[in-house]
């Protein structure tokens, strides 16, 4: 790993905003920002389930015209996004959306783009442990490319 | 030698077949990499609209070294992702003093106006240049390519669109030196790059 990824990381974590419920503990809250005319973003998290009962992510609310909990899969090269009803978070374990993968999709942006040192607010639904505040902090989309 | 070859019938039989790589009988191993192409015609002719809404042609924008992706502004994060992964392999190639260029072109021509795209690649690489079309020019030029995309028709303003993925390394004269797939680090696309560069030009 090099210096600058190490940089990286480690301003994330200073920067994140963690939120426990009974049962899950969020860290690392983030959104990159996007182009002035951007129509979407993506938002990224870490859920840890630290009760001993599996759980669920069921939902996403924001305050945007649509958010979603998405994935990517790759099958011969193509890529394709696609909605997630859920994202299981099973006991004792720890579940990260992160680029390249499961990601928290910001919709109808329509000329508010996510802007480096705002924040979303923003509610994880959760089957068991309810419902959880959280906030993306909306950082610099950093230079490594993680795959 | 490993050599790649495409579908060659139509491009739903290509999309649906994805890229065929296998040992070919003959030939030279290429010093530059494994992924030299066997009897592909990729790339050729196009005509899209540039990021300033005039309409360009391949020999316009691909007049030197350049890295060719095909996808959306829409997508949050594997397009970001590639487009500067791209963008930092033109970065590395800058340090050594190679110039190549970069380029983004959409496959969501719907949403994807002249504006949407110059702010989308404006993000990775000052020089990274976005262009759109209309539907058809689209069409073509992917299909130059051999590029697949298909838009979900579920809902008028978020849908999505599946789509290829690879980057190809296109040269002025020569066109098609190879293509990166998405997982390849921009340091192996910047050696790549550069081995090519000092064989070719
Ligand atoms: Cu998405």
């Amino acid at each position: 790993m090099k210096p600058h990824k190490l940089a990286a990381l480690a301003a994330f974590t200073l920067m994140a905003s963690t939120a426990h419920a009974d049962s899950v503990s969020i860290e690392n809250a983030r959104a990159f920002a996007t182009a002035p005319t951007a129509m979407a973003g993506g938002g990224f998290l870490t859920i840890t389930n630290t009760g001993d009962q599996d759980d669920t992510l069921i939902g996403i609310r924001a305050d945007f015209p649509r958010v979603e909990l998405h994935t990517t899969e790759f099958t011969d090269g193509v890529a394709r996004m696609m909605h997630l009803d859920a994202i299981p978070v099973p006991a004792g374990e720890t579940v990260s959306l992160e680029p390249g993968g499961l990601h928290v999709m910001f919709m109808g942006l329509r000329g508010n783009p996510l802007e480096e040192g705002e924040t979303i607010p923003a509610t994880l639904i959760f089957e068991n442990a309810g419902e959880v505040e959280i906030t993306f902090d909306i950082v610099k989309r950093d230079m490594a490319h993680s795959n | 030698m490993k050599a790649v070859i495409f579908g060659t019938t139509t491009l739903v039989a290509a999309a649906a077949i994805g890229l065929y790589v296998w040992q070919s009988t003959s030939g030279t191993p290429n010093p530059c990499g494994t992924t030299a192409i066997a009897g592909s015609t990729i790339g050729g002719p196009f005509e899209l609209v540039s990021e300033t809404g005039e309409t360009v042609t391949d020999a316009d924008v691909i007049t030197k070294p350049t890295l060719v992706y095909f996808g959306y502004t829409f997508c949050p994060d594997v397009c970001p992702l590639d487009s500067m992964r791209n963008a930092q392999a033109a970065y590395m190639l800058e340090d050594q003093g190679l110039d190549i260029g970069t380029l983004f072109i959409s496959v969501d021509p719907q949403r994807d106006t002249p504006e949407v795209v110059r702010d989308f690649t404006d993000n990775f690489h000052e020089d990274m240049i976005g262009l759109t079309g209309s539907p058809e020019q689209v069409r073509a030029a992917s299909r130059a390519y051999k590029t697949y995309y298909q838009a979900h028709e579920d809902d008028p303003e978020f849908y999505l669109v599946d789509h290829s993925t690879q980057t190809y390394l296109m040269f002025p004269e020569t066109g098609l030196a190879t293509f990166f797939r998405r997982d390849t680090s921009p340091e192996e696309i910047a050696a790549t790059t550069a081995c090519f560069m000092g064989q070719l030009t």
